[in-house]
């Protein structure tokens, strides 16, 4: 396949991705806002004016990077866990398998469609977000690349979920009893520096935690992990389930029999 | 002629252990319209779903105009256009986007994709309905749709799994003479189906797959001249109240006014005819008691059967 006619095919998922969510908007884009935005009031208004500065930010100040990116978390995650699972379930998929698309361009069609969703989330929930705190970006470029690539991330996750899965519990399972944990165990409304020493340690083997530090850092310019370190444990996630998603594809696992 | 098709040795056992194809082999010729028939579970539908890389092969070679799929996959799936059995689109998508992104799929840009769902929409008569979401379409609209998809990219080998499958007849006939217009045109098409009628109108040659195995593969003429002996039912006009007797054929009476009569290839339906006339019978109307092509299809499957015990 030429490069023209790859960019064609990759724009065509892209859009009818796009579309899938945005015609559903109701139950994709507006929830996340709804949520965000009671977070914000109980814990950042009512719970967060009683308690003290962290880092030496105000406690609204300093949930709103995590809040922003687990929304992207989310919905990037549930955008292509949902979507290619139901092409699984319908057989759709077959659409793409039967055409000469190569599988990378399948999984970046797929991949975009889920960040395409994470980043409207992030955005809807940064506009709620400014209702309630004056909204500075420290470095505007970090908090950029650490939002497209924990979408990228999480886009990957939802994949390999939806490659498995056999019923529509099976794409459940994951977001309720390993997500959810995770993002909430991943410092999103504390520091680390809280916690016993045990539970520091323990909490630096959760990937989401260099996630919501490095997006601190890229806004508040604050943070419990070495922004390198975490760009650098990202980036090899993000390299580490490419690869392993496109070998899934390749072999056909869980869509050629 | 080059062949738009070649099958050989072609194997697949699946993971429960259950061998699907044994050693298909088939040939089809460019500007072809061939029948692959076979009973329920002959291996039809994994043969296509390896052509298509749906499944993947155990062993053998496929080349689809020349092209191996072991080696050059993205130039024998463009020549292939895919029409499923099963139905395999979005059911929450408008019928239009459907189409024009299967062309997407195959690299061709919007504006292009959108000026041939047009045109493919219109001729299988459901440019009215492209608005709709596909899961509000009829059965045979939806087999429709799933022509229009598999024709936007503009295949060279249209391979269609039972297309006809649960849709009446006026419908049916109204696709058996689309495909005809295409075949004319140059596509070549690839044909399943439990109508063997259809097959029998529509194709040029044959294949009868049966247990995993390639049991024939002809001409369908060549095939049907095997046909040793043929059923025929005649109305006579009036009730007949004895058991007509008449000499080197076989006649059983149904009815007082329908007989069916076994007709060997040497035998003449001349000679049958006075011979009734002969008996006093005004003979209305006949038929054909089942589908030539049916009767041979069932010898060679039962042989199959036979040889395989």
């Amino acid at each position: 396949m030429q490069l023209k006619a790859q960019y064609h095919a990759f724009t065509t998922i892209l859009i009818k991705e796009f579309m899938r969510f945005i015609r559903i908007w109701v139950q994709t884009v507006l929830p996340a806002g709804i949520t965000m935005a009671l977070y914000f009031i109980i814990f950042g208004n009512l719970i967060g004016s009683q308690l003290a500065d962290v880092h030496g930010q105000r406690y609204i100040d300093y949930i709103v990077p995590g809040i922003i990116l687990m929304a992207v978390i989310n919905n990037s995650y549930a955008n292509v866990v949902s979507s290619f699972f139901s092409a699984k379930f319908q057989r759709h998929v077959e659409e793409m398998l039967v055409s000469p698309m190569p599988n990378y361009l399948i999984l970046s069609g797929f991949v975009a469609g889920g960040v395409a969703r994470g980043l409207v989330v992030g955005a809807v929930v940064t506009v709620v977000a400014s209702f309630f705190v004056d909204l500075h970006f420290y470095s505007f470029g970090l908090t950029v690349l650490v939002l497209l690539m924990t979408a990228i991330l999480f886009a990957l996750a939802g994949f390999i979920n939806a490659v498995y899965a056999k019923t529509f519990d099976d794409i459940s399972i994951i977001p309720t009893f390993v997500l959810t944990p995770l993002t909430y165990l991943g410092g999103v409304f504390y520091s680390i520096d809280m916690l016993p020493r045990f539970w520091q340690s323990l909490s630096l083997g959760n990937p989401i935690l260099y996630m919501v530090n490095a997006m601190r850092y890229g806004m508040l310019g604050v943070a419990d992990i070495n922004v390198f370190t975490a760009i650098s444990i990202i980036l090899s996630f993000v390299v580490g389930l490419f690869l392993f998603a496109l070998w899934l594809l390749n072999r056909g696992i869980g869509v050629r029999s | 002629m080059s062949l738009a098709l070649s099958i050989s040795e072609l194997r697949k056992t699946y993971k429960s252990g259950v061998e699907a194809l044994r050693g298909v082999q088939l040939e089809v010729k460019e500007g072809d319209f061939f029948a692959l028939l076979g009973p329920n579970g002959a291996g039809k539908s994994t043969t296509i779903g390896i052509i298509c890389s749906l499944v993947n092969k155990t062993s053998g070679k496929v080349t689809v105009f020349g092209h191996d799929i072991d080696l050059e996959l993205e130039a024998a799936k463009t020549c292939i256009g895919l029409v499923p059995q099963e139905f395999n689109f979005n059911q929450f998508e408008p019928v239009f986007e459907i189409v024009v992104n299967q062309a997407g799929y195959y690299g061709i840009d919007r504006a292009t994709a959108s000026v041939r769902a047009e045109k493919y929409l219109k001729q299988l008569g459901l440019w009215d309905k492209r608005r709709e979401m596909a899961r509000e379409l009829s059965g045979g609209m939806k087999r429709r749709l799933m022509i229009a998809r598999a024709l936007v990219h503009e295949p060279r080998l249209l391979i269609l799994d039972e297309p006809t499958a649960g849709v009446d007849i006026e419908i049916r006939r109204s696709m058996w003479k689309f495909l005809r217009e295409i075949n004319e045109q140059g596509t070549t098409i690839i044909l399943t189906t439990h109508y063997l009628e259809e097959a029998e109108n529509l194709c040029k040659h044959i294949a009868i797959i049966d247990n995993g195995l390639t049991i024939e593969s002809t001409e369908m003429r060549d095939l049907l001249r095997r046909l040793q002996q043929e059923t025929f039912v005649f109305n006579s006009r009036e009730a007949v109240s004895g058991m007509p007797s008449i000499a080197e054929y076989a006649v059983r009476k149904i009815d007082a006014q329908t007989f069916e009569v076994d007709v060997d290839k040497r035998q003449s339906l001349n000679e049958l005819f006075s011979a009734f006339s002969a008996q006093g019978i005004h003979i209305d109307s006949m038929r054909n008691k089942s589908n030539r092509l049916e009767e041979l299809f069932v010898r060679l499957t039962e042989e199959g059967k036979i040889n395989a015990a």
